[in-house]
């Protein structure tokens, strides 16, 4: 099984680094309008260890970071718990469901001209966005989970003397888990793409913000630097969430 | 243990449905697709709402939820945890009536060993086979010592010969724990089999009730039309002596 795991990381890592590969070459041989706008791989690497070290990369790696954390985190736990209401609770779900389905629509940044009036360029305003980017797509991911629990089971439990909240807890929620995951898959990934884009738009500090920086000064370099690092921020959030679910799922599914 | 009254219950296809259960006894309710067995094993649960009066031991139940009516319950789909293993199953409720730990763990032992599932008890539903489900459920149910047991064609997601076999064990584990038990099914050769009494349903109606063989022997009209009248042929008997 181990011996399966480390095949198959090879082999996903060969895709990438025939990919890096070609672009290497293509920038070496000028085949798309030199080094200035196409550099190649290790121009870019070595920008990132320029970056990284002149103290420019961190400060604003971390307040991106930090922001999605916060603002992810607390998103993420007020929809599980909204969502666990509303999905075990018929009453709450039909007197909010008509509300939530109003502003869940709205696209997370296009709150963004409302609250910078509201809360002026500061660390609140990205923190709430990806709060709102966060909070919808996993209250309605956990109501959904909540309600596809299969009844009978909820009456077994019943019939065995548990309480509602012991249902709750013990049958209900775990049985959502695989629903609830692939909202927060699907949302910590999209939380950095919102992070970045509020960034670029509003926020003076940050991944986003550096990458408008680099499109001032026409630096190519640091502009692929900060998109790779938004794609592995990504994929590092998906995949753990991803290792999550297996961990708390895989035995029983 | 408890006796069963139900008195005048009326819900879905189920009307005025007057049925009683003694102490200790084994009725199976016999009865085609959509005759309100299941329902009527829902009413005595307390799962759903219902007209009329539910009684164990005399007295009405009808306001008791289904938690605190001490009623064990194999359902059709046997509908084990998926997410929780065999030993976590059998001591859910035993959880749930927050007994103390050395309570639960030496009852679900035993009820391993009863059941024969003790090499079972780290394994998930999804790892077993039907007749080892039908085990482990019938455990669950048994764990918070209820006074009355409910079964809802628990032999249909098992082969004929599991079934058999596990029939038998049923009949004499019933017999040994003495809980009142209700058994549905619509198949006649297995109720015949298992029941201290049977009590045919069709249509939400009580056709009759009675001892298998009076069932056997003598059906009414609607229930020879569902079990099939018997071919029954006079005849005597000689012995004849072998030389």
């Amino acid at each position: 099984m181990k011996r399966y795991k480390i095949f198959k990381l090879k082999w996903e890592i060969i895709p990438i680094i025939i990919f890096l590969g070609i672009w290497e070459i293509i920038a070496r041989i000028n085949l798309i309008s030199g080094h200035f706008f196409f550099p190649p791989f290790s121009t870019v690497v070595t920008e990132f260890w320029y970056l990284t070290v002149s103290g420019v990369l961190g400060p604003n790696f971390l307040s991106s970071l930090m922001r999605v954390l916060v603002g992810f985190s607390a998103g993420s736990i007020a929809g599980l718990l909204m969502g666990i209401i509303m999905g075990w609770n018929k009453v709450t779900n039909k007197a909010l469901s008509p509300i939530i389905s109003l502003i869940y629509p709205i696209p997370a940044l296009g709150w963004l001209p409302l609250l910078m009036l509201w809360f002026g360029i500061g660390e609140i305003l990205p923190i709430t966005i990806i709060f709102i980017c966060s909070f919808f797509p996993i209250l309605y991911n956990t109501v959904t989970g909540i309600n596809n629990v299969n009844k009978n089971y909820i009456f077994a439990a019943r019939i065995l003397g548990a309480s509602d909240l012991k249902i709750l807890s013990t049958v209900v929620v775990p049985l959502a888990l695989p629903n609830i995951f692939t909202g927060l898959k699907l949302e910590s990934g999209m939380a950095w793409r919102v992070i970045i884009a509020a960034e670029m738009v509003a926020i003076p500090t940050g991944i986003g913000a550096l990458l408008m920086k680099a499109e001032s000064l026409i630096r190519i370099d640091i502009i692929i630097v900060c998109l790779i690092i938004l794609g592995v921020m990504c994929l590092s959030f998906e995949n753990f969430f991803t290792f999550l679910e297996k961990k708390l799922t895989n035995r029983w599914r | 243990m408890s006796s069963i009254k139900l008195k005048d219950i009326s819900k879905y296809v189920c009307k005025n449905v007057n049925l009683e259960i003694f102490d200790k006894e084994l009725l199976v309710l016999l009865g085609p697709n959509g005759a309100g067995k299941s329902t009527l094993l829902n009413i005595i649960a307390g799962l759903i709402d219902y007209q009329g009066s539910v009684f164990f031991d005399h007295k009405p139940v009808d306001k008791l939820p289904a938690n605190k009516r001490r009623i064990g319950y194999l359902f059709q789909e046997l509908n084990l945890f998926p997410h929780i293993d065999v030993a976590g199953n059998i001591a859910y409720g035993l959880r749930a009536q927050k007994q103390s730990r050395n309570e639960i763990r030496a009852r679900v032992e035993n009820l391993l060993q009863i059941m024969k599932i003790k090499h079972l008890s780290s394994y998930y539903p999804k790892q077993l086979s039907g007749g080892e489900k039908q085990r482990v459920a019938l455990a669950r149910a048994l764990a918070n010592l209820p006074r009355i047991l409910l079964l809802d064609e628990p032999m249909n997601s098992v082969d004929y010969q599991t079934s058999k076999y596990l029939r038998t064990e049923f009949k004499i584990l019933q017999k040994k724990l003495e809980i009142t038990t209700i058994y549905v099914t619509h198949n006649f050769y297995e109720a015949e089999e298992m029941a201290d009494r049977i009590a045919v349903l069709d249509k939400g109606k009580l056709e009759q009730i009675g001892l298998p063989e009076e069932i056997f022997f003598h059906p009414t009209k609607a229930v020879s039309d569902f079990i099939g009248e018997s071919n029954i042929l006079n005849g005597d008997y000689y012995h004849r002596l072998s030389f």
